[in-house]
């Protein structure tokens, strides 16, 4: 409960651009990736990036937390711009959680210590300390009965519900998710969007790469299209599914939205 | 729900079906049996024979050696200076404590559920190598000094091969993330140092280290040929472990990485939270090879005249007071060696064993 009531406060400020992204390039070698996007993020919005697979939509969160550099333009995460320093890397990196597609836990790990390792060791908690706040994020994904077990005993659904938790568990200010739902059983998809859905109602500031358009129309305040590098529209999803503008956009929702 | 009522089928064999299904399910495999079970036959008994039923294993010199079998007495009466080499016989008592810390430290970790077994076997990796320096030597506390040429025997062996062991895995960790590092002049500092000592045989190592260091040094600084040995072992052994370990960092999937950074973790604790406790898991068989190969190399420090175990017995089967003892002396050495390295195996595969969770991601 304690995070609620902290995360209702900080979106009472509702700070405008906490990501502000301003005409970013990239090119891995000669291949230009990403073509002079711009984006701001105000506190407590919901994006949702979608486009067709290729487009740069991972890459381009990826950016975000400098998983992936960018070569050109300018990247601020809560005040901080993203260069080669090492230090304003690790500061955005404490402040932007991320959730990978192939969930990424740590096998070596139970659930319970892969949510601990970096509240322990980055924002130096006590150890009980860190643990009950384990607890209670575990609890809030509907886990807690598998802290003690290894990430090789759980269900991908399960698993991906670990990562979500063990990111909530350093208190990010910002979430980013890259596909969560995409190697997941079908049968296992909703309960991972479940726990987004919920997310996304406490207020987090969230940037979702997703296939899934029912997610996008539930939670989104804005879908943002990306095809080739290029953001090609940004709407508010009501919009955005009813009346696209552009014809790239119009094509790619008619093959998605089809069956 | 119900139980489960259906068993599955039950796989116990008679042992008649048993040696049917297994030694003679073929024409060519029950011929196979039958020539296999000739040669144990036949060599099984000349073995036992000679190594107990007929050897001398009493008596009170080389005269009582008369029998077929195997004159164990050579072995039981220079047992000594194998195990010792010429360490004084009043000073041995500092060298019994160090093989009894020894045991102490790495027997019970094959003991399930002995108390405190990981404090001993952190212990046998801090104190008893600081205990060993100061009691081996002795020089300091009250203790009379024995020079490291004096020396030998198994002890020698140990010593070789413990300080080689435990000084050449950090290192070759240190190297193998040195050589994966993202920054050049580390990676091939890294790189230089891997390949120039993996290229070189541990025989020229070795001669260089007590022959050609010495030349190199300026006047007054010199080391005992001991430690130049040791140095000269370490250092070679690190660049072997250096690519062992490096296997398996390269097999940690790249998602691992992004995840730890992506959690803020930094680089060195990325290497050592996340990384390194997957890698080192992963390649402990290749590591404990390592360790097998280096105990059984510092046999060759016989040639920069360092009595180790082989070194010990191959100078007494000399003496010729004892002839044609040289069969029993080397099937000595061989079980010693047999007997640690054989150790050494269990201990890992133990490790192993604790050390799954299950997991691949």
């Amino acid at each position: 409960m304690m995070q609620h009531s902290e995360s209702v406060e900080t979106q009472a400020e509702n700070k405008p651009g906490i990501i502000r992204v301003e005409s970013m390039h990239k090119w891995y070698g000669d291949f230009h990736v990403l073509k002079d996007l711009n984006l701001a993020v105000d506190q407590g919005e919901r994006i949702v990036i979608c486009g067709p697979s290729g487009s740069g939509k991972s890459t381009f969160i990826r950016c975000i937390n400098r998983l992936e550099e960018h070569q050109q333009g300018k990247i601020i995460v809560d005040d901080v711009e993203l260069t080669d320093d090492v230090r304003h890397i690790d500061s955005v990196r404490r402040e932007v959680g991320m959730v990978f597609q192939h969930f990424n836990l740590f096998p070596h790990l139970t659930v319970l210590e892969n949510c601990c390792l970096s509240p322990i060791w980055v924002r130096k908690l006590p150890r009980r300390e860190a643990e009950a706040a384990a607890m209670e994020y575990l609890e809030r994904v509907k886990i807690p009965d598998q802290a003690a077990k290894y990430p090789g005993q759980l269900s991908g659904g399960q698993q991906q519900r670990v990562a979500i938790a063990r990111a909530l568990c350093m208190k990010p200010k910002i979430m980013l998710f890259d596909e969560p739902t995409s190697a997941l059983d079908p049968e296992m998809i909703k309960e991972v969007l479940d726990v987004m859905i919920e997310l996304a109602g406490s207020g987090m500031t969230m940037i979702c790469v997703t296939h899934e358009m029912g997610f996008a129309k539930t939670v989104a305040d804005r879908v943002i299209f990306m095809d080739e590098g290029e953001i090609v529209e940004e709407a508010p999803p009501t919009e955005f599914f009813s009346n696209p503008r552009e014809p790239r956009t119009q094509k790619f929702l008619q093959q998605i939205l089809q069956h | 729900m119900t139980e489960s009522t259906i068993k599955p089928p039950k796989k116990n064999l008679g042992p008649v079906k048993w040696m049917r299904t297994h030694l003679f399910s073929s024409w060519y495999n029950s011929l196979l049996t039958l020539v296999v079970g000739y040669l144990l036959l036949t060599s099984v008994g000349p073995l036992v024979s000679w190594v107990f039923l007929d050897a001398t294993f009493e008596g009170s010199g080389p005269g009582d050696c008369l029998g077929e079998g195997a004159c164990w007495l050579f072995v039981s009466q220079r047992l000594n200076f194998f195990i010792y080499g010429f360490y004084p016989d009043e000073l041995q008592w500092r060298v019994d404590i160090m093989f009894g810390l020894l045991a102490l430290a790495f027997v019970p970790q094959f003991i399930e559920g002995f108390p405190a077994r990981k404090w001993l076997g952190i212990f046998g990796m801090s104190g008893l190598p600081i205990i060993g320096y100061v009691l081996i030597p002795g020089g300091i506390l009250g203790l009379e000094e024995v020079e490291s040429s004096k020396w030998g025997g198994l002890m020698l062996t140990l010593i070789l091969a413990y300080i080689g062991i435990l000084a050449s895995l950090p290192i070759g960790i240190l190297l193998a993330i040195g050589r994966r590092s993202d920054m050049p002049i580390i990676r091939g500092l890294c790189v230089v140092f891997i390949e120039v000592w993996r290229a070189v045989p541990l025989i020229t190592v070795l001669f260089m280290a007590s022959v050609m260091l010495p030349l190199f040094l300026p006047e007054g600084v010199s080391f005992e040929k001991l430690v130049r040995a040791l140095i000269g072992i370490t250092l070679w052994q690190s660049a072997y472990m250096a690519e062992v370990i490096r296997g398996g960092l390269q097999a940690i999937p790249r998602g691992q990485y992004e995840a730890a950074n992506a959690l803020g973790l930094g680089y060195w604790r990325k290497m050592g939270l996340v990384i390194l406790p997957q890698a080192l898991k992963l390649v402990i068989p290749g590591i404990v090879n390592t360790f097998i190969s280096l105990f059984k190399d510092t046999t060759l420090v016989l040639i920069i005249g360092l009595f180790d175990i082989l070194g010990a017995v191959q100078s007494t089967i000399a003496d010729p007071a004892w002839q044609n003892v040289a069969i029993e002396g080397y099937v000595f050495v061989a079980f010693c060696f047999w007997v640690f390295c054989f150790g050494i195996s269990r201990y890992s595969q133990n490790l192993e064993r604790k050390l799954d969770t299950g997991h691949k991601t």
